[in-house]
């Protein structure tokens, strides 16, 4: 009864979707978003006409001109500095087209781009001083700001009389300032616009993500060649330039120069860019995020000002918000990681049957003996991690190594190796095609393609991405192994899609349906998911109808086959269930059957935990990943089966004397070659009986003539 | 390394000498015995400021709401004596206000982490706000007759030595043991030449900087309760001035490095010299508020930018986020 419960709990409530969706980047922006709307419906209760639409108008047109200065703030502190002087550049900038407007008489189209140019200059200044000379952000821009806000002191002493005596008769500039397209002010269009722009120059473009980098880490982000100091340089002209925006606007809308203009106008920007979520110390924020920000703080000291509390309070108000939002912040920094890997495992229940008995007398083709207890080696101990062994129709054999290499092996002994080719990643499953290409699955890359000359090309790294999945599916993460149909397509199976390469152990304690099956056709060069849901599949092998596959689910204890091709196209059928162990590769064998390897045993306490998800959950918290619950992989076993599923032979290494763990095997001329992913060596097994000229390759693609 | 902080100490030692002489010889009125003691007094507040900013900056800190505190809790004190309480009451109360404030500022910078600029610019913020809010009726609160009995603080002198600066010399005297003789002080030093080394060879790093930053806020409240006894009234705007750029200034070109663990009382009262000089020059030859911030400001980048090629950040211990 209560086995049913968990049983149903287990398939129908998501857990793993808690974790997939925190570790996304935009739920950070949801927190601020939260606090808008209830900021926004809280005022409305307290406050009568709080979105009439002049009032509301009149808000857009503030938000506009901050928001351009929160853009230029966030700039800057997404590239890892910050920006005080905004307040004294904005004064400064609003000084000097008010200058140009009522002093000198000149027009907008002039003074405008004059204005901007100016700003960005004032930004220049902090730019060369911090990216050029290093100094620290925050001192310079302070010093910066009392710099300028003298000289806008000094300049209003002087001409704050000429430019109240002057009237610009400019149709333009009033548009600029009070003007409205449908009841929607004109700095407002300006201000979307800028922000639509912005986020595809945050997101999308190169400059951008360079501006992330160097705010994640500076350092990395020098090392991988991007121009750092200019960089962080032209962010603070960006600061500067969007000051300037807003002075044009707010020039333009009210024609004052007052002494007071811009005093404490840092802390309001910054403020809103920390209470949006863009986290001091770089690396992380958005357009989206310094939006809300600007509005949350806008409306909040909007409304103490209508309801009409002293300057004091707002200055307690300000500093109080943006004190907690930046300890929220940099706690949430700090400690997500742990967060999200706390709430990322989840495990999945797994009911297997009773454990089929693989005793020495128990009278099945799985009881155990000691074959494979005296193979002999190649590369003993000059080879890391062969997952996957293969042989050309020339006798050299290929096999993948820990450092990304594909080592080959020289006939007749296997005594020579040397590196075919360096890849990089992972090299796990591998085949030849028709024209001798050799296609390695490469964990950690995707699919790769290995030319007779020795070229490395990629195949293919992405499949579509399936809409309702939450992690992004579309990157392979952990291609696996493969095979190729006679008319060239690659089928070749992802072990999982929420974990990378290394990972794999925590796949496998959640037991759930993470792994696919991908085709990609090398005439279209095209990448589509054939089937999903699979619990980790591993080994491929097209049958001998040609229409179909075999393949191995190593947390399902399962082998299935799948029709691509033919009458039963789209199908998957059951083949072998409740294996004693944990199946990986499979390959054909000399007498039109196939070989499977078996990466581990089953044994009664994971099965049993396999049934307790709570308790695996408790495990993955507690519990360091080398003393879980682990498949015995001290073990190797090899066995044969043919396509109804029965198992005709097998091969053992008890106590995994020379080989345990085997991940694949290869037979060839008469021997059975067999690789596993944590060996330091290939072995080399002598089948009795087998045919002594049997050439997997010389079979699937026909002879070399 | 010991060579170049000397030669940077005689450097700037040698600055404050020529434009003391330039002043002394071509300003009239600024070698006269009044002017002396009004310079003096003034660069004394300066001075015992400047003892608390050292004491965060050599462990890589900074204490920009020093201001603030300079100038609510002495305010308070006036304003609850004038409203009539006790001053006893009043300054308990006002000593808890700061041992509060500094631990808050402590707690956010060594337990929440918060960049220590950040954090202060925003708590000065706060507490001026609060100031102005629920503590001050006037912008100036002028000093209570009640009060008399405390003002030998920051009126009279000793042997014509104004008090003001009897009070930094006893100031620097102290904290000068505590950073040179007792243990405490020897871990700041090594807080501020290695974070990490400091807290991994055992020292209670998180305690010290909250200890670091109630020190700060109990000296800037100290000189602001001599300024008050010296010039009979606290005006709390003092706040919005830009007096804690004179307090950097102080310390910077006096040569203890922002990027931490270098110098100690002398430069202190090196750098406060130099600034005092500065500022007595500019106001007699009559610049304007905005026309000194200006030269100020100019100085600071110019001290700033040469500290940083003399003392160049640490990038092994720089942290990421490190403003």
């Amino acid at each position: 009864m209560s086995d049913t419960l968990t049983r149903l709990r287990y398939k129908y409530w998501p857990d793993h979707l808690l974790g997939e969706i925190l570790s996304k980047r935009w739920t950070e922006t949801g927190v601020p978003v939260i606090v808008l709307l209830i900021v926004g419906f809280v005022l409305s209760r307290l406050l009568d006409g709080f979105f009439a639409p002049a009032i509301l108008a009149d808000t857009a047109r503030q938000a506009s001109e901050i928001g351009f200065i929160v853009f230029g703030m966030a700039l800057v502190m997404i590239v890892g500095g910050i920006d005080l002087s905004v307040g004294s550049m904005f004064a400064l900038t609003n000084f000097f087209a008010l200058y140009l407007m009522h002093v000198l008489a000149w027009p907008v189209a002039a003074a405008v781009p004059a204005t901007l140019v100016f700003g960005a200059a004032l930004g220049a200044v902090n730019g060369i001083l911090v990216g050029f000379f290093r100094l620290r952000a925050f001192i310079t821009t302070l010093i910066t700001l009392i710099i300028y806000r003298a000289v806008y002191d000094l300049l209003i002493f002087d001409y704050s009389t000429q430019i109240a005596g002057g009237f610009p008769d400019s149709k333009v500039w009033d548009f600029l300032g009070t003007g409205e397209l449908y009841g929607i002010p004109t700095v407002a269009f300006v201000y979307v616009a800028l922000a639509i722009f912005g986020h595809v120059f945050l997101t999308r473009l190169r400059p951008g993500w360079h501006i992330t980098a160097i705010g994640g880490s500076r350092r990395s982000a020098y090392n991988s060649g991007i121009a750092v100091r200019r960089t962080i340089t032209m962010c603070y002209v960006a600061s500067g330039m969007l000051s300037a925006l807003g002075g044009v606007f707010f020039a333009s809308r009210l024609a004052t120069v007052g002494g007071d203009i811009g005093v404490g106008l840092e802390v309001l920007v910054l403020t809103a860019a920390v209470l949006g979520g863009i986290s001091l110390g770089g690396g992380n924020g958005s357009v989206t995020k310094a939006v809300v920000g600007t509005l949350i703080v806008l409306l909040i000291t909007n409304s103490l000002v209508s309801l009409s509390v002293p300057g004091g309070v707002n200055r307690m108000v300000l500093a109080g918000i943006l004190l907690l939002a930046a300890v929220i912040d940099i706690r949430w920094l700090k400690n997500r990681h742990r967060i999200i890997s706390k709430v990322y495992v989840a495990p999945n229940y797994h009911d297997m049957p009773e454990l089929p008995s693989t005793a020495p007398d128990s009278g099945t083709a799985w009881a155990q003996n000691d074959k494979l207890r005296n193979v002999s080696a190649i590369g003993l101990g000059e080879i890391e991690a062969p997952e996957d062994v293969i042989l050309d129709r020339h006798d050299n054999l290929y096999a993948g190594s820990r450092h990304g290499d594909i080592i080959r092996f020289f006939p007749p002994d296997y005594k020579r190796h040397e590196v075919y080719a360096h890849i990089g990643g992972q090299p796990l499953g591998m085949a030849f095609d028709r024209e001798d290409n050799l296609y390695v699955c490469i964990g950690g890359m995707g699919l790769y393609r290995i030319t007779p000359d020795r070229k490395v090309e990629k195949a293919t790294d992405e499949t579509n991405r399936s809409w309702n999945s939450v992690t992004d599916d579309s990157r392979l993460r952990l291609a696996d192994d493969l095979d190729i149909a006679d008319d060239g397509r690659i089928f070749f199976s992802e072990a999982t899609v929420r974990y990378e390469m290394h990972e794999w152990p925590v796949d496998g304690l959640e037991a759930r349906g993470n792994g696919r099956i991908i085709c990609y056709d090398p005439k279209t060069n095209s990448t589509h998911t054939a089937v999903r849901g699979l619990k980790f599949p591993n080994g491929i092998c097209i049958a001998g109808d040609g229409q179909s596959i075999f393949f191995a689910e190593t947390f399902g204890c399962s082998v299935k086959r799948y029709w691509f091709d033919g009458p039963k196209k789209g199908k998957v059928e059951m083949v072998m269930e409740n294996l004693p162990g944990y199946p990986d590769n499979i390959n054909i064998s000399s007498d039109g059957h196939y070989w499977l390897a078996m990466v581990g045993m089953r044994c009664p306490a994971l099965d049993l935990a396999w049934r307790m998800p709570g308790f695996r959950k408790r495990m993955a918290k507690r519990v360091p990943v080398d003393e879980w619950l682990f498949p015995n992989i001290n073990t190797g076993c090899v066995i044969k089966f043919n396509e109804k599923g029965e198992v005709l032979e097998s091969l053992w290494d008890l106590g995994g004397v020379n080989h345990p763990m085997i991940t694949s095997m290869r037979e060839h001329k008469g021997y059975l070659y067999l690789g596993g992913i944590l060996n330091n060596r290939i072995g080399r097994y002598k089948l009795e009986g087998a045919d002594p000229n049997f050439v997997q390759y010389d079979l699937r693609w026909g002879k070399l003539s | 390394m010991r060579k170049q902080r000397v030669t940077q100490q005689a450097i700037v030692f040698a600055i404050f000498v020529v434009l003391f002489a330039i002043f002394a010889l071509f300003l009239p009125g600024f070698f006269s015995a009044p002017n002396m003691l009004a310079l003096l007094q003034n660069v004394a507040f300066l001075g015992i400021l400047g003892l608390g900013m050292a004491l965060v900056v050599i462990s890589r800190g900074i204490d920009i709401s020093m201001i603030a505190a300079l100038a609510v809790p002495p305010g308070l004190v006036l304003q609850m004596v004038q409203n009539g309480y006790g001053p006893t009451i009043s300054v308990v109360a006002a000593f808890a206000l700061v041992i509060v404030f500094g631990l808050v500022n402590g707690w956010l910078v060594a337990y929440a982490e918060v960049p220590s600029l950040f954090t202060t610019l925003a708590s000065g913020l706060f507490l001026a706000g609060l100031g102005q809010v629920a503590f001050f009726q006037l912008d100036v609160v002028q000093w209570p007759a009640a009060l008399d009995g405390l003002g030998w603080f920051g009126r009279g002198g000793i042997l014509g030595v104004p008090m003001p600066v009897v009070m930094f010399g006893i100031a620097a005297a102290i904290v000068a043991l505590f950073l040179r003789q007792t243990r405490i002080g020897a871990y700041i030093y090594a807080l501020g030449d290695n974070p990490f080394g400091a807290r991994t060879t055992g020292i209670p790093t998180r305690p010290i900087i909250l200890l670091q930053y109630v020190l700060a806020a109990l000296i800037a409240a100290f000189a602001g309760f001599v300024m008050a006894a010296s010039i009979n009234s606290m005006p709390t705007r003092v706040f919005n001035s830009t007096m804690i750029y004179d307090v950097i200034l102080v310390v910077v070109l006096g040569g203890i490095g922002l990027s931490g663990g270098r110098g100690g009382v002398p430069n202190v009262i090196i750098g406060t010299l130099l600034i005092g000089t500065m500022l007595n020059g500019m106001t007699i030859l009559d610049f304007s508020y905005s026309a000194q911030n200006l030269v100020k400001g100019v100085v600071l980048l110019v001290a700033i930018l040469a500290d940083s090629f003399l003392n160049p950040r640490n990038e092994e211990t720089a942290q990421q986020g490190d403003i």
